[in-house]
Formats: structure tokens, sequence, C-alpha cells
């Protein structure tokens, strides 16, 4: 059953990045991302489904991970911005040219395995002679955990998801889960 | 304009700086009061954990900001000279607003213990190593401590530690009381013997000085506090030298140099104000409490005849010996829910391995650690297990309220090549060179380190949990961190330290400094309520030497 959900979120995020993030996305209307390109950010979003994969809670894709990295790109994150062009860039020449499609294209199980090379610099050839795959693979890795557990204010946690998976109420009202057992108004704000 | 010329200016509204405005303002001296940033409020970040302090992935909360403060660190293995920004680890950062890290720090109110002063006496020179005796006692400081208890706020109750040192006068507000990992620990530290007890806290227990009692939320560290429960400079005694009508506070404002005259005299300073006008304050007394590294980077960057590398730096003792605190222990995991919400989380400390361990220089309290929120919380993981994927969020989702950390500061032993110099070539948004930090820890820091995570590991097993790893500190690299201190040492000699025992420099006396920059050694712990202590005493001794009238102009 677990599985079955992760492959309909990833399935999605290579159709058209997320549903729930772009309700246009079967028509006309295509998201426009502030940095990214969308080619670009189907890559990220594949990369960030594989670190934080959807189970019986959501993942990266249904917080939203993609539009904090591309907020943050524009934003405070802009000094990455270079980091993350040629870095997506050599992911996908590496798969183009080792198996034949882009990253987000693969089978679930070769991006994991893809990813791990990447993790421990162990990728052959000079894909990435100026910047090591392990340190690009960090930047997304800690970044998608900022988007997925940080403050929705800044673009991810969609809906506190990551707050309610670790079973922490966030209440609207500033110390009201002072006073109450449990924050009613999170749970009634969520439905 | 020609600023109106005045007593003193205090350089730096933090911990120390804020004592030593009460004190002069309050007896009849002029001030001028000298911040490099704004008035901090809860709403600017409110309980955003990627811009607050402790986490600053997205940015400090309370500064200072990139945009117009770097500086550079060079790397101790290799020589490389990297430019840090504020937000990065190794830029050891403090806030710039008024009350500095007084307004979000963890508020850990601690007094030094008297062998703290006494390091060299107790455990002999140490090769490589510049530890020392402090020229001043704990005696010497206890009523200062005091002051900085009751007047800026502590609660606690230190006859359950008996460890801790003689006082005249207990602490005015009650201790907190233990959330349910403290209850934990606190029965488990009984079982294995040792003494713990509730820790002091510069924190609202009750209402108190005119402000509400503290409700204990998790957002606290790294935070300011939304009821201003949370007891600091800022709404403390800088907001009681204000009122005196003495003293006047300048924020944004970045001070460049400390002018000394061809006699050796201070006669002032030069900053740029908050339009980035250069402006010129003259003054009697120059007070600097900017910080370890701060403090030392102006006193670098003021040359003038007589002191061509900087004021008081004849003997290049400024900006020597620069440390901080080597954090040590260990986490456990438990198979069940801890955590209970009852923020900002540390409540219960041991002071049982700070000093007379086997082998040890020293050593460190440890306490259970402040609540990791939910972005730091996911480098919390046990080694060797993913950082990422199914597994990594498993472990998220089914450890988040079942961890607890127990750590401490290890009391480092301070090295004279870990160091601020200035940087000539790389200048900030001013002009002004930037601090350069280089060198670093000593070698003795990880063995005690090692001590103190093996205590941490007992703890831990002791309340019941069922894994625990370690997460020993101390090794390599620089230290300094928000406890940065030793800069500028007091001392009986000048050719060994920078100030005297009042805090005044050796070379140049109506400069004084009041921060952790004084501080010889750094204790085993957090160190705010000892550079508040300082602030106040050396407030008293430029007030005594003051009505001697040995430093009118």
């Amino acid at each position: 059953m677990n599985l079955n959900r992760r492959q309909f979120i990833h399935s999605l995020g290579l159709a058209c990045g997320s549903l729930l993030l772009f309700p246009a996305c079967g028509g006309k209307t295509k998201p426009v991302w502030r940095f990214l390109t969308e080619a670009e950010a189907a890559t990220v979003i594949a990369i960030a489904e594989q670190i934080i994969p959807a189970d019986q809670d959501p993942g990266a894709t249904d917080a939203g991970v993609i539009n904090f990295i591309d907020k943050q790109l524009a934003g405070f994150y802009s000094n990455f911005q270079e980091n993350y062009r040629n870095g997506i860039a050599a992911l996908n020449k590496f798969c183009t040219e080792k198996h034949g499609q882009l990253f987000e294209k693969l089978e679930w199980d070769k991006q994991t395995e893809v990813l791990k090379l990447m993790e421990k610099n162990s990728i052959e050839g000079d894909y990435w002679k100026e910047n090591p795959s392990s340190r690009f693979f960090r930047m997304l890795r800690d970044h998608s955990m900022q988007g997925f557990y940080g403050s929705p204010r800044h673009g991810g946690n969609k809906d506190y998801v990551s707050y309610k998976m670790i079973r922490i109420d966030y209440p609207h009202v500033i110390g009201q889960n002072r006073y109450a057992p449990r924050c009613e108004t999170l749970n009634a704000y969520a439905k | 304009m020609t600023n109106k010329h005045v007593n003193a200016v205090v350089i730096g509204a933090g911990a120390g700086g804020g004592p030593v405005a009460k004190e002069l303002a309050t007896n009849g001296l002029s001030v001028v009061l000298f911040e490099r940033g704004g008035w901090a409020k809860y709403d600017d970040h409110d309980d955003d954990e990627l811009i607050s302090q402790r986490t600053t992935v997205l940015g400090n909360a309370f500064g200072p900001h990139r945009d117009k403060h770097w500086r550079v660190v060079v790397n101790s293995r290799n020589g490389d000279e990297t430019i840090v920004y504020p937000h990065e680890g190794g830029y050891n950062n403090n806030a710039a607003c008024v009350g500095s890290g007084t307004v979000s720090y963890g508020a850990m109110a601690w007094r030094f213990m008297p062998q703290d002063f006494r390091m060299k006496s107790i455990y002999g020179h140490v090769e490589g190593s510049t530890l020392e005796d402090w020229p001043i006692t704990y005696n010497d400081l206890d009523p200062y401590y005091e002051k900085a208890e009751w007047e800026i706020g502590v609660s606690g109750q230190d006859p359950q530690n008996p460890f801790v040192p003689e006082r005249k006068k207990h602490l005015p507000m009650p201790p907190f009381e233990y959330n349910r990992e403290g209850k934990m620990l606190y029965e488990a530290a009984q079982r294995r013997g040792w003494n713990p007890f509730p820790i002091p806290m510069l924190r609202n227990s009750i209402p108190y000085n005119g402000r509400p009692a503290c409700y204990r939320m998790r957002t606290c560290v790294g935070f300011a506090c939304p009821v201003n429960a949370k007891c600091g400079t800022h709404n403390t005694v800088i907001p009681v030298a204000l009122a005196s009508g003495n003293c006047e506070l300048r924020i944004n404002c970045q001070v460049a140099e400390i002018m000394v005259n061809d006699q050796g005299k201070a006669t002032g300073i030069k900053y740029f104000d908050e339009n980035g006008k250069g402006q010129i304050q003259t003054a009697d007394v120059v007070v600097v409490s900017g910080s370890a590294t701060e403090t030392a980077r102006l006193l670098l960057n003021s040359k003038s005849k007589l002191f061509p590398n900087g004021a008081g730096n004849n003997y290049d003792w400024v900006g020597r010996n620069l440390q901080g605190h080597a954090y040590t222990g260990a986490v456990g995991l438990f198979d069940k829910d801890l955590y209970d919400d009852v923020g900002p989380g540390a409540t219960v400390a041991i002071s049982d391995f700070n000093h007379g361990n086997d082998g040890i220089i020293g050593g460190g309290m440890l306490a259970n650690e402040f609540f990791r929120l939910p972005y730091l919380f996911t480098n919390q993981h046990s080694p060797g297990s993913p950082s990422w994927g199914k597994l990594h969020k498993d472990f998220q989702r089914q450890n988040y309220k079942r961890t607890m950390s127990v750590k401490g500061p290890y009391q480092e032993i301070p090295n004279f090549e870990a160091r601020i110099t200035v940087d000539s070539k790389v200048k900030d948004y001013w002009g002004i060179p930037v601090g350069k930090l280089m060198g670093a820890r000593h070698p003795a820091d990880r063995k005690g380190c090692e001590f103190l995570a093996d205590r941490c590991e007992e703890w831990l097993l002791e309340a019941g949990a069922y894994k625990v790893w370690k997460e020993v500190g101390g090794g390599g690299g620089l230290s300094g961190g928000q406890h940065q201190a030793g800069t500028c040492r007091m001392g009986n000699d000048k050719k060994t330290s920078v100030t005297n025992k009042l805090g005044q420099l050796h070379e140049i006396d109506n400069v004084f400094v009041a921060d952790g920059s004084l501080m010889v050694t750094n204790g085993g712990f957090n160190p705010a309520l000892t550079i508040m202590a300082l602030g106040f005493y050396v407030g008293d001794q430029i007030v005594k030497q003051w009505n001697g009238t040995h430093l009118k102009s």
C-alpha cells in the first residue's frame, strides 16, 4: 500500500510536477518558476522525493519542497543558483549517457542508486569535475529537509505536514498550546 | 554637526555593555551607548526555525546581516583563507541588536566556580597552552554576580547543588519545574550517586521586575520571548540606564576606531551612523564591550603613533587566546514519548564533573539539551544510519518525541595561536578591515570531551535509553562560537595580558574592556552571567576611579 502511494506520487511528479501545487497542470497554464526552468524543476522534484519519499505521510512533493527551493534560489540562496544549474545539468548528462534517460524518468530504485553514488562521490567520469557530486547532493539534501521541516512561510511544509508527522502542534495563536492539552485550532484548520 | 562631548562611550549593548552603561549613567556620568544593530522583537521572526539565532540557514534573526558583515577564517589544516558570512558556522556569530545574545539565548545563569578562576594553580602548566589564573578571585566577583542575579533576574535553587560556590544572598526567583525528561534524568542521576539540581535561568519563573512569568514555549533558544519573560540587558539594565536621563542609546552605528592621541590617551571614537555617515564622538572614557571577536578587532584597528599595532597591543596579546566551549555529550533513544512540550527543554544539570576528574584538566557541567526543533533534528540520527530516504523519514517520525540529549560545555584550554587579527586586504561594508580568525583548539580539549561524553552516555543509559551514541566535541579546528572569550585577557603583567585586574588597558588608562574578552579562562559553564557580572564589576571600577577624579579630562 505504501509502495503504491509512493509510485503514484512518483508518476505524478514525472507527469507535471505536483498536482497539489499546480491544479492547472493538465491545461494550458504552465507553472512559472522564479529561477528554475520547468525541466530543472522536474529533476529537483524527483531528487527531493527520493530524499523525503511519500509513505503513510506526505513526502517532499506533497509538502511543496520544490516551491521552497525555487523561492529561496530567487532569494536568500541566490548564491547557489549556479550550483543548481550546473549540478542538475551534470546529473542529467550522466543519466542520459549511462542510462539513456533523464534522472526523473529513471525507475525509483535506479534513482536511489544514482543518488547513493553521488553521495559517495563514486560516479565515474568527469561529470562533476569542478564541484564534487557529494557537495551537490548534500546541498539538495539539506535544502529538501529545510523545505519539508521548516516553517511553511518559506514555501514548503504545506499544511504543516512534517509537524503533523512528528506530532507537534503549531498553534496559530502563539502560546495557545500552553493552555489547552491539544491545539484544536490546528486540527480544525487542517479539515 | 558635532556630537557633544560626553564622559563615556560604551561600545556594544550586550551582556557586558548593558550593565556598564547602567552603572555609569546611574552614577551621574553622561554616556552614549553604541549598538551596531537595532531593537529586536519577537514579531520580527517569531517561531521561524530557519531564521533564528540557533539555526541560521536562511539568516540570523537578530543579525548581523551578510550584506554588511563578513570575516576571514583561516583553515587550521591547510592555511586556506575563506570569507565567511554571519549565518555560516565559522563566523562565530553573536547577535547584533540591543541586548545582543541576551535577547535570544537559552538563558542559563551560571556562576563560575572558585576553581575556574585558579586553573593554573590547580592544574599546573599545560604544555602548549596559556592556561593561567585570573587576577581576581571568585570572591571579588561574588557581589557583581549578585547584582546580575537581582537586577537582571535569575531563577533557581542553589542549595541542591553541593558544588555551588558560596553566596551571600539567595536567588530572587524559585527554580523552574523539571519537564518530563528532566524528571527522568534527575532520578537517574540520583541513582548514580550524582547531585542533580534545577538549572539556574535568566528567565522569570514568577512575575518579576515588571515582567510576567515564562510560559515555557519550545521556541525559546534562538528566539526573542513573545511575553518578555526572558531576562536580558535589553529589558532590564539598558532601560534603567536610559531612564536615568544620562544615557543616550545610538543604534545601527558601526564603530570603526578608538582615537588615541600622541600622549597615549583615548579621546573618543570614530563611527558610522545609521545613514552610513562618518562621525566622531569624543569622551573621557571609552569602554569596549563588543564580544571577544569585535572588541579585539576594534582595538587592533585603532592604530596610532604610540600604538602602531593597535590600541593596547604593544606586547601582541590583543586577540590572542580565543576560546569558546567544546560541547560534548550523548544522545539516547527511548521506547516511549518523553517530549512534553514544556520548553525550552533544558531543566536539570549536574556539576559533579566540573573539577576533580582523574587525568582531565577541568571539566564542565552537564545538562539535558534544549529541544531540537524539526529541521535541527534531521541531523540527530544515529551514526551510520541514513541521513535521507525512507529510513531517515521513519527515524524522524518515530523518534522526534523519544530522543533525549545530554551535553555540556567543556572548559577549553586556551592557547596563544588561537586568535583574531585584522585583515588589511578585506574590508567590510564601511571599509573597516574585517576580523580574521585563525588557530586551533588545544589537544587537551578532546580528552576532556571524551571523558564528559562517557558520563553523558552513562546518564542516558541509567535513565532507560535502549540505544545511546556519543557526540564527542573538542576535535580540531578553531573554537569561539557564541561563548567566545579570552581575547583581551586581564592580568597583572602588561607583557602577558591586555588589561589590568580592573578591566583597564595596561597601556591606555582611559580605555576599559567589559565583556568575555577579559576572561582568562572560560569556565565549564555558559558564560552569560559571568559576562554580566564583569560588566557590573568594570562599571564599578570606572565609577570609583571617576569619583577619585582620575579619569576626568
